[in-house]
C-alpha cells in the first residue's frame, strides 16, 4: 500500500514562487532583454482638451539615433480600441491608439518615437511640434453635463455616456411614506490603482514566421490576445503570442487593452525590430485606468423599528474621456446590484449616469463597483441609526438576511449563494469586544480626546461570472475559465491555467489543490500560467475568481485524468473500472488497497501502451472549461477604532479588526495576506488617496503629491474568519481578493465619523478624510 | 561625451563607458544587467530601486552611476552567500512578506541597513524606517513580520 501523502489544501503553505523573488531573479516584463531592440517614447497631450492641428515630426525624424515617428495618421487600417461591455444605447466613442482629431485628456497619446536607445527616444519626442488648439475643458464629475461644458465626443451630447436604471422606483416611492428617511450626497473620489510595478510592453515581430510575440504586463493575457489581435490590428490569433510574465500586482488596472502595446505591436511590424515601453510612474499616472469617482445623491428609509423599507440612489459616474475596457460594466452590474447589501431592502431603486470628461479613463478597481456599493450602504446605515439613535451595531442586526444555505433573491438581480451574516457580525463584535471599545471610548470622550469606532458589513459578487449572464447584461466576452492537466510519463505534472498570477500566489495554492487532488508532492508538480502559446485560452484573473472559477476548471481535469487512469489501471489488474477507486496516489480496487498501481505506472502506462485497454486513447492529459452556473458571494464585517487629532484633524488607525467569509480556504495566509493588502487600499482611500484635477490638469500626477499608503501610517491587523461555502463549485471557495479593499473604506470613515460626533459632525461628504478636511469639518463645526 | 566608471557589484569588478546623465539603477539594470533592482517611480518615493552602497541603503534612481565610480555595492542578486539565503531573505519567505514581489529587493535591503542601526527594532521602529518603500499587495503587516523575524535569527546567529 502506498504511503499517505500529506494533505496540503488548507494549509498555509509556504509559497514556491518566492524564491525567485527574494533573490532578485523574477523575470518582470522590462526585465526581458531581446537583441535588436527600439524603444519607444509617447508624445502626449498636455492638454486636458485641445483639437489637433498640425504634428511636424521631422526635426524628431533627423535626430541621431531615431528610427522611426509614427502619427495617427500612420496608423491606417488600425481600428478603435473597443469598449467589451455594451449597455442598451451606451454611447461609444471611437478611441484611437493615437489620436489624430483631438486630445481628450493629459496624457492622450498622438505620436510615438522609436529610436535605438531610451534617450535617444526621449529626447527625439522632445522635438516632436504638435500645434493645438486649446479646447475648453470639463473634468468634474457632476460638472460633466452642466449646460457650458464643452462636448468631448460628437456622439455624446452633454456628454453622457449612458443613462441606466434598475430596481422599483414606484415601490420606494411607496415604502418611504410615513417613513423616516435619510438623505445624503457620498462623493466616492477617483483613486489610482498604482501597482508597484508600472506597465510595460515588448513587442517581436518575426519576419521569418510572420508570428508577432507580446509580453505585457497582464492580468489576462489572452484577452489581450483577443481584442488587440482580432479588434483591433486585424492579425489572426494564430499568428500572436502575448506573454505576461511575473507581473508586478494589477488590482484591475492591468486588465485593459491599453493604447500602448497595440501601438508597439503595431510598430514592430513597421520597423522590422523589437518596440519596448515601459511607463514611467508620471506617464501610469496619466494613463492607467482610473477607479472610482462617483457622486451620489442617496435616500435610506425606515420604520420605526429600525428596519429599512427602501433606497434611492442617483449616481454620476465619471468614465473618464474614452471608454475603458469594460468601464460600463463597473458603475451599473457591478455596483447597483450589489445594492441590496446583507440586509433585507423591500425596494430598491438605482438610477445610474455615465459621463464622459476630460480625464483619464475610468474603469475597474479593486473591488469595482462593490466598493461603491457598500460604502453607501454603511453610511446610509450610519446616518439611520443617527437619526434613530440606535446603536449602530444593532441597527446593523435587526437588518440582516437571516442565514441560508442555499439562495436568497435580492431585489437588484442577483441571487446570493449562502450566508450567515449574523455569524459575521456576532464574530467581529466578540473579537473586538465591542461593548469594552464603547466603554474605552466614553472613557476616552470624558478626558476629550475624539476616538471613534467604525463598524461595517459588506457583501461583493465574484468568482466573476457566469457567461449567459453576463452576455445578457452587455458583455461582449464569456467568463469561464480553462484548466489543462498535463500528465507526464514518469508522473510529473504540468498543470496549464488561463488564471493569472500577479501577486495571488497560483503558483502554491493550486500546486495544492492538485497534490491533494493526486496524492502526490508538491514538488512533482509546475503550474504554467501567462502564455497564450501554452495555455489553450483563459479569461484572466480579476473579480476575485482565481481559485473558484480557474481552480474548479483544474478540479474538473483532475477528475477526468482520474476516470481515464482508473480505465487503465484496471485494465492492467484486469478488473472493472466500475470497481476502482483512487486513493493516496494509487488506483486500487475499492476496499482492496493491496490491490493497486501506482499513478506514476498509470503515467507511464498511458504513454507506453503495450498492454492497454481497447479503444482507449493513450495520453494522460485532460482540458476543461469551467463556467460558473452563479456568481459566489463573499461576505464579512469589519471594524476599527480611530482617534483624532482635533488641533491638526490627523487620523491614527488605533486598532483594526476583519472578519471576513471567503467560503472554503485553500491557504489562509494567502487570503490574510490579501485580506491584510485590500485593507491598507481601503483605508488609503479612507483617509489619503485621491486623483485630484485642477482645470483638467492631473495636479496628483505622481507619488509626491499622490498620497500612497506607507507602513507607518497603517496598524497591524487583526484577521478572523467564518465559513460558510458556497453551493456554486465543487471547492466551496468564494473569493478573497478584494473583501479588505470593500470593507475598510466605510469602516474608517465610519470611525471618523463617529469619533467627530461629540463635535455634532454626522457626515462629511467627500474622501478622503485628510488633515485638512477633517480639520476643516472641526473648524466649521465649532463655528455652528 | 562618456564617462568612465569603475565599480565593484556583488563581488564582482565592472568597468564601463557611460553617458553623464545615465541613472546609477539603469547602470545597473541595463549595462551590467542585473534587473533584480526595480524602478518603481520617478520621484524617489517607492525605493523598488533600493541598494546598498558601501554598506549604505541608497536609492539607486537618485544618483548617476557616475557618482558611483569607485563604489563597492550590493544588490538583491548579491544577499544569499553559497546558495543560503540571508535571515532577511528568509523571514519575507516564511512570514509571506511579499505577493507580487515587485518592491521586495529594495524592501530587503532597505531592512538590511535598517538591522545594521537597530538589531533589535520595535514594531514603531520597522513601519518607520520602511518610510522610504512603498508596497502595494501587503498592506506592510507580513514585511514587518519577516524583519521582525529576521532580527530574531540573526540575533540566534551571534
Amino acid at each position: 500500500m502506498a504511503a499517505t501523502v500529506e494533505r496540503v489544501l488548507g494549509k498555509s503553505i509556504k509559497r514556491r514562487e518566492d524564491p525567485r523573488f527574494i533573490t532578485g531573479k523574477g523575470t518582470y516584463v522590462d526585465d526581458v532583454k531581446l537583441p535588436g531592440t527600439t524603444y519607444a517614447v509617447f508624445v502626449r497631450s498636455p492638454h486636458a482638451h485641445a483639437k489637433i492641428k498640425a504634428i511636424d515630426t521631422a526635426a524628431a525624424r533627423k535626430h541621431p539615433g531615431v528610427v522611426a515617428v509614427f502619427t495617427g495618421a500612420d496608423m491606417t487600417g488600425v481600428n478603435s480600441l473597443p469598449c467589451g461591455w455594451l449597455l442598451p444605447e451606451l454611447k461609444v466613442p471611437p478611441h484611437m491608439p493615437l489620436a489624430s482629431d483631438a486630445a481628450r485628456y493629459v496624457g492622450d497619446p498622438v505620436a510615438v518615437v522609436i529610436a535605438e536607445t531610451q534617450d535617444a527616444a526621449q529626447d527625439a519626442a522632445d522635438l516632436v511640434a504638435v500645434t493645438w488648439d486649446a479646447q475648453p475643458a470639463v473634468s468634474a464629475t457632476d460638472q460633466a453635463t452642466a449646460g457650458g461644458s464643452p462636448r468631448i465626443h460628437e456622439v455624446a451630447p452633454s456628454n453622457i455616456a449612458f443613462k441606466w436604471q434598475i430596481g422599483d422606483a414606484a415601490a420606494v416611492d411607496a415604502a418611504f411614506q410615513g417613513a423616516t428617511v435619510v438623505k445624503k450626497r457620498i462623493v466616492n473620489q477617483r483613486l489610482v490603482a498604482n501597482p508597484m510595478e508600472p506597465r510595460a510592453c515588448l513587442a517581436r515581430f518575426d519576419e521569418a514566421t510572420g508570428d508577432l510575440t507580446l509580453w505585457v504586463t497582464s492580468q489576462n493575457p489572452h484577452v489581450h490576445r483577443l481584442l488587440m489581435a482580432a479588434f483591433v490590428l486585424g492579425i489572426p490569433e494564430h499568428k500572436v503570442r502575448v506573454i505576461a510574465p511575473d507581473v508586478g500586482g494589477g488590482f484591475g488596472s492591468k486588465i485593459f487593452l491599453y493604447n500602448e502595446e497595440t501601438i508597439c505591436s503595431w510598430a514592430t511590424r513597421k520597423v522590422k525590430r523589437p518596440v519596448k515601453w515601459t511607463s514611467t510612474r508620471r506617464e501610469a499616472f496619466q494613463t492607467d485606468a482610473h477607479g472610482r469617482d462617483h457622486v451620489t445623491e442617496a435616500e435610506m428609509g425606515f420604520n420605526r423599528d429600525g428596519k429599512i423599507v427602501g433606497l434611492r440612489v442617483k449616481t454620476i459616474a465619471n468614465l473618464g474621456a474614452y471608454l475603458s475596457t469594460f468601464a460600463p460594466a463597473v458603475p451599473t452590474y457591478l455596483y447597483a446590484t450589489l445594492l441590496n447589501g446583507v440586509y433585507e431592502m423591500p425596494a430598491i431603486h438605482a438610477d445610474v449616469t455615465g459621463v464622459f470628461t476630460n480625464t483619464v479613463p475610468v474603469d475597474a478597481y479593486r473591488g469595482a463597483g462593490r466598493p461603491e456599493a457598500a460604502y453607501l450602504l454603511e453610511r446610509m446605515i450610519e446616518a439611520g441609526a443617527s437619526a434613530l439613535k440606535m446603536d449602530v451595531a444593532e441597527l446593523r442586526r435587526k437588518n440582516l438576511i437571516p442565514k441560508f444555505e442555499n439562495g436568497y433573491q435580492t431585489k437588484v438581480a442577483l441571487n446570493y449563494d449562502s450566508g450567515n451574516y449574523e455569524a459575521a457580525l456576532d464574530k467581529l463584535l466578540s473579537v473586538m469586544d465591542y461593548k469594552k471599545a464603547r466603554a474605552d471610548q466614553a472613557a476616552a470622550r470624558q478626558q476629550g480626546r475624539l476616538v471613534g469606532i467604525g463598524l461595517s458589513t459588506y457583501i461583493e459578487a465574484c468568482s466573476i461570472a457566469p457567461s449567459k449572464v453576463v452576455g445578457s447584461l452587455g458583455a461582449q466576452a464569456g467568463l469561464y475559465e480553462s484548466g489543462t492537466i498535463r500528465v507526464h510519463p514518469t508522473g510529473g505534472v504540468t498543470v496549464y491555467t488561463g488564471s493569472h498570477s500577479h501577486g495571488q500566489g497560483h503558483e502554491t495554492t493550486f500546486s495544492q489543490l492538485v497534490a491533494d487532488e493526486l496524492g502526490i508532492p508538491m514538488e512533482q508538480i509546475e503550474i504554467i500560467h501567462g502564455d497564450t502559446g501554452a495555455i489553450p485560452f483563459g479569461m484572466g484573473t480579476y473579480g476575485s475568481r482565481s481559485a473558484s472559477v480557474g481552480g474548479t476548471a483544474l478540479l474538473m481535469s483532475l477528475r477526468k485524468v482520474k476516470e481515464k487512469g482508473k480505465k487503465i489501471a484496471a485494465h492492467l489488474l484486469e478488473a472493472s473500472p466500475d470497481d476502482m477507486e483512487y486513493a493516496n496516489g494509487q488506483f486500487q480496487v475499492k476496499g482492496a488497497p493491496g490491490k493497486a498501481v501506482p499513478f506514476g505506472q498509470v503515467a507511464l502506462t498511458a504513454y507506453v501502451p503495450h498492454n492497454y485497454p481497447e479503444g482507449l486513447e493513450p495520453g494522460l492529459e485532460e482540458t476543461s472549461f469551467y463556467d460558473p452556473s452563479n456568481f459566489c458571494f463573499p461576505f464579512g464585517a469589519h471594524a476599527c477604532v480611530v482617534e483624532v487629532d482635533r488641533d491638526t484633524g490627523h487620523v491614527k488607525v488605533l486598532r483594526y479588526i476583519a472578519v471576513d467569509d471567503v467560503g472554503n480556504v485553500m491557504n489562509p495566509m494567502i487570503v490574510d495576506g490579501m485580506v491584510h493588502g485590500g485593507i491598507a487600499q481601503g483605508v488609503g482611500q479612507a483617509l489619503w488617496e485621491g486623483a485630484v484635477y485642477d482645470g483638467g490638469q492631473l495636479v496628483t500626477g505622481s507619488m509626491m503629491d499622490y498620497a500612497m499608503p506607507k507602513a507607518d501610517m497603517l496598524p497591524m491587523y487583526e484577521t478572523d474568519r467564518t465559513v460558510t461555502p458556497t453551493p456554486v463549485n465543487p471547492l466551496g471557495v468564494k473569493g478573497a481578493g478584494e473583501t479588505g479593499t470593500i470593507a475598510a473604506t466605510p469602516t474608517v470613515v465610519n470611525a471618523v465619523i463617529d469619533a467627530l460626533a461629540p463635535l455634532g459632525i454626522d457626515h462629511i461628504e467627500t474622501m478622503p478624510l485628510s488633515p485638512e478636511r477633517v480639520w476643516n469639518a472641526i473648524k466649521n463645526a465649532k463655528r455652528s | 561625451m562618456k564617462l568612465p566608471v569603475k565599480t565593484t557589484i556583488n563581488g564582482q569588478a565592472y568597468s564601463h563607458e557611460v553617458e553623464p546623465r545615465l541613472l546609477l539603477v539603469h547602470y545597473i539594470r541595463e549595462t551590467v544587467g542585473l534587473t533584480g533592482t526595480h524602478v518603481g517611480c520617478d520621484t524617489s518615493q517607492c525605493g523598488a530601486c533600493t541598494i546598498l552602497m558601501d554598506g549604505q541603503a541608497v536609492k539607486s534612481c537618485t544618483l548617476f552611476a557616475v557618482q558611483a565610480d569607485g563604489a563597492t555595492m550590493t544588490t538583491i542578486e548579491g544577499l544569499a552567500k553559497n546558495g543560503e539565503l540571508h535571515p532577511i531573505q528568509q523571514g519575507f519567505w516564511e512570514k509571506h512578506g511579499l505577493q507580487c514581489g515587485f518592491c521586495t529587493p529594495g524592501m530587503i535591503l532597505a531592512a538590511h541597513q535598517m538591522l545594521e542601526r537597530y538589531p533589535n527594532p520595535s514594531e514603531e521602529q520597522i513601519r518607520h524606517q520602511l518610510e522610504g518603500n512603498l508596497c502595494r499587495c501587503t498592506g506592510y503587516h507580513n514585511i514587518v513580520k519577516a524583519i521582525q523575524w529576521a532580527a530574531e535569527n540573526m540575533a540566534g546567529k551571534k
